[in-house]
C-alpha cells in the first residue's frame, strides 16, 4: 500500500490480523479502534481464554485471594472482532499476506501484529518435566493446578530460579506456611536484573522470611516414585531434597517457532523491529506491513545506545501496542517511535519492588535514599558517568524522580543530596552484576546489538 | 508583574473568591521570584516534578536564615512537627505508624467499614432541614458533617467541639502567609493555640489508655503494630495534625462542591439521577476548586535547577496546586468543570511521599454528601453568588453558603 488513497482504504476497510491474544494483542486492538480503524479485525490466540492479567497469577492467586478466572484484563471499549481463540498460529506467508493456524485453516491480512508474547522455559528433561509435582508458572491453568497443589500442604516446595517470578513464588509459598527451598545458580536473587549489592538485600529478605534459600547451586535432577509423583531433587553440591512440589522459574522462551522459515527476522531473542515496531525480514530490512509488540518484541532504544531492547514489562507491552497500532494505520510521517523508558514492578515478602530504566546497563549504584540494611531504600545505577537506572524497594514515590535523571541523561553520581541520605549513599559502589556472558535464571532484561551509531542522544518523551 | 505585587494578589481577600485569573497570570512565569520571599511554583508539570524530587525537603528546620523569618510556627518541644513538616526516614515511620489503624495494609476495611454511619450523620443532618427554606450550607452541614466523622473516627468526644473548634482554626490561620499581618502576635496566639491542644490531647489519650476504645486515638497509644508505637511528643503532634486537617479541609470540599454543582445545574440534575457520577465528580472538584490552594512549606536541601531558575538551598518555595490543576499544558480547558473528564491526574491532594493522609475519607465524605444533598433539595439554588469567603489563602472555601431550596424529598425516595 502506498499514497493516502490506500492508507484511507486501509482505516477504513482494510484486514489487520493480531496473532497473540493477550496484554499486548488487547490493548494494540483497542488502540486501533480508538484510532479509527473500521476494518475487519480478527485476535487469534492459543489459549482458550479471552485476554487475562498475568501479574496477580504468582501473587494473588497463588495465595488463593484472588479467582484466575477473574482476573481477565478490563476492556476499555467495544472491539467489533473476530476471535479466533483456542488455536494457535502456526505459520506465516509473508508473500501472499497469510497465517496459517493449527486448525488448517489460514487467514489473510493487510496489516499483522505479532504479539505471541514469551512462555516458560520447561525444565530440560522432558521425562522429568512429566513428573506429578513439578510446575512452571505463566498461563492461568498452570497458577491453578500449583494453587491446587499448595492448599494441599506439600512437605516441602522447591523453587528453581530466583529471578522475580520464583521469588514470588517462594513469597507466597511462605505467606501460605509452606516450607519452601530456592535454588538459585547465581550468588543471590534478582542479581542478573539488580546487580550484587541490591540482591544481597532481597537474599536477606528471603531468609529473614523463612525460604531455605540456597545460591550458586543448581538442580541436577528431580526423581520420582513409581507412580511418577516428585519425591526428590538432587543439587549440584551433592545434597538432596525430599519434596512434592518443584516450580520451575527458569526465564521464559520467545514465542517464534511459529515463524521459521517465513523469512522475518525472528528468532530465540525475539522478533526484531524498528523504533516504530515494525518487523524486520531476515535480510536486516524492514517490512511495511508486519508490526511486533510486547514481550516477543526486540526494538532499539535511543536512550540506551540503541541498543535492541526485548522487556517483558507490563507497561512495556502496552506502551508499545499503542504505538505498534498508531503505526500500523498512519504515514510514515506521522509515526511514533516506541521510546518507552522501561520499568517494572515486584512484591515479594511484603516488600514492593519497583524499577525503571536499564538497571543490568549500570557499572555503579549509589543508595541515595534509605538504607539496605533497612531494606527500604533507592538505588541508583550509573553508567558511563550518566544515570541509567533505579530501583526502590518501599520507596515507590521517589522513582518518577530518578526516570526524569534517566530520560535528560543527567549525570552520575547525581549532583547535591537527597531527604533520608545516609553515610551508605554518600559515593556509589560497583552494582556488580554477573558476567552477562554466563546464565543466570531469568533476567528481566536482555541486551544485545548496537546499531552503527552508538551516541546518546537526549530526548523528552512527549507529556500527556 | 514584580514577584512582590503577585504575592499580594495571591493573599489580597478582594481575590479570594476567584483567585483563578491571579494562577493564569502566575504561569506565564512557571517558577516566579525577585530578591526577598518564596519561589512561587505555579505550572502543573514543574509542581509535579517537585513534589516527587527528593532534594526538595518539608521540614522548616532546613530553611536558610532568610526564608526562616517567613515561618508562622515556632518549634515546641511539647508538640515537635507533625509528618507533614518532616522527611524521610522520621516522616515515613510515623505516617505509617499513623496508618496501621486507619487503612491498608494494616486496616484495609477502616474507611470502607464507616460508610453507612457516614450515611447515617449525613441522613440527620439534612432531616434537620425539613421545616426551612434555606440554610447556611456551611454552618448546617459542611462543617458539622465531617466534624462528627472525624470525632467518632478518632475517639475525640463530639461535645468538646466548642473547645478545639478555636484552637483548629487558629492553626489553620496560621498556615495563611497572609504578608499584612502581625507576625509576631500571630506567632504567640499560634503558640498558645497549639499547646492549648496538646494539653487537650494529652489528657484524652490517657484516658484512652486506660479505657481503650475502637478508635484511632486508642490503637495509636497502644501501638500494636509492628514497628512500635510513637512517643508521647509524636502522638500528640499526630493527634492534632489529623483532627485540625480533618476538619479543616473537607468543609471546604464538600462546600466548593455544592457552590460549583449549584453553578452548574445541568451537572447537579446529572448527579440526582445518576448516583455513580459522584465519584468522577469529585475528582474533578479537586482539580477544579481544591481545598488546599497551595503549599507554602518546602525548601531545598540543595539547588535545584527547574523551568531555567535555580532554587537555592534553603529558599522558600511555595506549590500552587490550585494553579497546576488549571495549566493548559496538561488539562484541555481547565477552567471548564467537567465530572466525566478524562485523565484527570489532577494535585487537590497532592502527589508524592506527602500526598493526603485522609484522602479516601475525604472522597468518601464528599462523594456521599454531594449525592445526597443533589437528591434530596428540591430545587436548591444560591443567595449569593459569589458567596462570603473565609480569610484563608492556602485552605480557600465560603464562610458561609446560603441555599434556598422549595421543600426536601424523603430519604428513601
Amino acid at each position: 500500500m502506498s499514497g493516502n488513497g490506500s492508507l484511507e482504504a486501509l482505516r477504513r476497510s482494510g484486514r489487520i490480523v493480531i496473532v497473540g491474544a493477550s496484554l499486548a494483542g488487547l490493548r494494540a486492538a483497542e488502540a486501533l479502534r480508538e484510532e479509527g480503524f473500521t476494518g475487519s479485525l480478527t485476535l487469534i490466540g492459543d489459549e482458550p481464554h479471552e485476554p487475562y492479567d498475568r501479574p496477580p497469577l504468582s501473587k494473588q492467586v497463588l495465595l488463593g485471594k484472588a479467582d484466575a478466572d477473574r482476573t481477565a484484563l478490563p476492556r476499555h471499549r467495544e472491539l467489533d472482532a473476530e476471535w479466533r481463540l483456542g488455536v494457535a498460529a502456526t505459520g506465516l506467508d509473508m508473500t501472499a499476506r497469510r497465517v496459517r493456524l493449527a486448525d488448517g485453516t489460514e487467514v489473510p491480512y493487510d496489516r499483522l501484529m505479532i504479539t505471541t508474547g514469551v512462555r516458560a522455559r520447561p525444565w530440560p528433561h522432558p521425562l522429568e518435566a512429566e513428573l506429578d509435582g513439578v510446575f512452571v508458572l505463566r498461563t492461568r491453568q498452570d497458577a491453578v493446578a500449583l494453587n491446587r497443589r499448595l492448599t494441599a500442604v506439600p512437605r516441602r516446595v522447591l523453587v528453581i530460579g530466583a529471578g522475580f517470578t520464583g521469588s514470588e513464588i517462594a513469597s507466597a509459598c511462605r505467606e501460605l506456611g509452606l516450607e519452601v527451598t530456592v535454588a538459585e545458580r547465581g550468588p543471590a536473587p534478582l542479581v542478573g536484573a539488580l546487580g550484587g549489592v541490591v540482591a544481597q538485600v532481597a537474599a536477606d529478605l528471603q531468609r529473614a522470611h523463612g525460604v531455605d534459600l540456597r545460591c550458586g547451586v543448581m538442580v541436577t535432577g528431580l526423581e520420582g516414585d513409581s507412580a511418577g509423583r516428585l519425591r526428590r531433587a538432587h543439587l549440584s553440591d551433592g545434597t538432596t531434597l525430599d519434596v512434592d512440589v518443584a516450580v520451575v522459574s527458569l526465564g521464559a522462551t520467545r514465542n517464534t517457532e511459529w515463524l521459521a522459515g517465513s523469512g522475518l527476522g525472528a528468532g530465540p531473542r525475539g522478533i526484531a523491529c524498528d523504533a516504530g515496531c515494525r518487523a524486520f525480514d531476515i535480510r536486516g530490512i524492514v517490512t511495511d506491513d508486519i508490526f511486533v509488540a510486547g514481550d516477543v518484541a526486540r526494538s532499539p532504544h535511543p536512550l540506551f545506545n540503541y541498543q535492541f531492547l526485548s522487556l517483558e514489562h507490563w507497561g512495556n507491552a502496552v506502551a508499545q501496542a499503542e504505538t505498534a497500532a498508531h503505526n500500523m494505520i498512519n504515514a510514515s510521517a506521522d509515526r511514533r517511535p516506541h521510546v518507552w523508558v522501561p520499568a517494572f514492578w515486584s512484591s515479594q515478602f511484603g516488600v514492593s519492588i519497583k524499577s525503571v530504566g536499564v538497571p543490568s546497563l549500570g557499572d555503579e549504584v549509589l543508595i541515595a535514599q534509605g538504607s539496605l540494611a533497612e531494606h527500604r531504600f533507592t538505588g541508583v545505577y550509573g553508567y558511563q558517568g550518566r544515570v541509567i537506572a533505579a530501583v526502590t524497594f518501599d520507596q515507590t514515590k521517589w522513582l518518577e524522580h530518578y526516570q526524569g535523571l534517566i530520560e535528560t541523561a543527567a549525570p552520575f553520581p547525581p549532583p547535591g543530596t537527597t531527604v533520608d541520605r545516609r553515610a551508605e549513599g554518600l559515593r556509589p559502589v560497583p552494582a556488580d552484576f554477573p558476567d552477562p556472558s554466563l546464565p543466570t535464571h531469568g533476567p528481566t532484561v536482555t541486551l544485545s546489538g548496537y546499531s552503527p551509531t552508538d551516541r546518546r542522544i537526549t530526548f523528552t518523551p512527549a507529556r500527556a | 508583574m514584580t514577584q512582590g505585587s503577585m504575592l499580594r494578589k495571591i493573599t489580597d481577600y478582594a481575590n479570594r473568591a476567584d483567585p483563578y485569573p491571579v494562577y493564569a497570570e502566575l504561569r506565564k512565569t512557571p517558577v516566579l521570584h525577585d530578591e526577598e520571599g518564596p519561589y512561587i511554583v505555579s505550572t502543573y508539570w514543574e509542581i509535579h516534578g517537585l513534589l516527587h524530587d527528593p532534594r526538595l525537603s518539608s521540614d522548616a528546620r532546613n530553611l536558610g536564615p532568610q526564608a526562616v523569618e517567613n515561618l508562622a510556627d515556632e518549634e515546641d518541644p511539647a508538640l515537635p512537627p507533625a509528618f507533614l513538616r518532616l522527611d524521610p526516614p522520621e516522616h515515613d515511620r510515623l505516617r505509617r505508624l499513623a496508618m496501621t489503624p486507619f487503612g491498608p495494609p494494616h486496616t484495609p476495611r477502616r474507611i470502607h467499614a464507616m460508610r453507612g454511619e457516614l450515611s447515617r450523620i449525613i441522613g440527620e443532618l439534612v432531616d434537620e432541614f425539613a421545616d426551612r427554606d434555606r440554610i447556611d450550607l456551611v454552618d448546617d452541614f459542611s462543617y458539622p458533617f465531617p466534624v462528627t466523622v472525624i470525632c467518632r473516627l478518632l475517639g475525640v468526644p463530639r461535645e468538646d467541639e466548642p473547645r478545639f473548634h478555636h484552637w483548629a482554626e487558629t492553626l489553620a490561620a496560621s498556615l495563611d502567609p497572609d504578608p499584612d499581618e502581625d507576625a509576631a502576635e500571630r506567632r504567640r496566639v499560634t503558640q498558645q493555640a497549639r499547646s492549648e491542644l496538646g494539653l487537650y490531647l494529652a489528657e484524652l489519650i490517657e484516658e484512652r489508655r486506660r479505657a481503650p476504645g475502637d478508635d484511632m486515638l486508642s490503637a495509636l497509644a497502644a501501638g500494636h503494630g509492628p514497628e512500635g508505637q510513637m512517643t508521647q511528643a509524636e502522638l500528640l503532634s499526630t493527634a492534632a495534625l489529623l483532627l485540625v486537617a480533618g476538619h479543616e479541609t473537607t468543609v471546604n470540599l464538600i462546600t466548593n462542591g455544592m457552590l460549583t454543582l449549584l453553578r452548574n445545574p445541568d451537572v447537579l440534575k446529572q448527579l440526582r439521577e445518576r448516583p455513580h457520577l459522584a465519584v468522577p465528580l469529585v475528582e474533578e472538584l479537586l482539580r477544579y476548586e481544591p481545598p488546599v490552594q497551595l503549599l507554602p512549606q518546602r525548601t531545598p536541601l540543595a539547588d535545584i535547577d527547574i523551568a531555567g531558575v535555580t532554587i537555592p538551598k534553603g529558599a522558600s518555595v511555595w506549590l500552587v496546586l490550585a494553579s497546576g490543576n488549571r495549566d493548559p499544558q496538561r488539562f484541555m480547558e481547565p477552567d471548564r468543570f467537567d465530572p466525566r473528564r478524562k485523565d484527570n491526574q489532577h494535585l487537590g491532594f497532592g502527589s508524592g511521599i506527602h500526598s493526603c493522609f485522609g484522602a479516601p475519607l475525604a472522597r468518601l465524605e464528599a462523594q456521599l454528601a454531594l449525592t445526597e444533598l443533589a437528591r434530596r433539595l428540591d430545587n436548591p439554588r444560591l443567595l449569593a453568588d459569589p458567596p462570603e469567603y473565609r480569610r484563608n489563602a492556602v485552605l480557600r472555601g465560603p464562610r458561609h453558603l446560603p441555599v434556598a431550596f422549595d421543600g426536601l424529598r424523603g430519604r428513601d425516595a
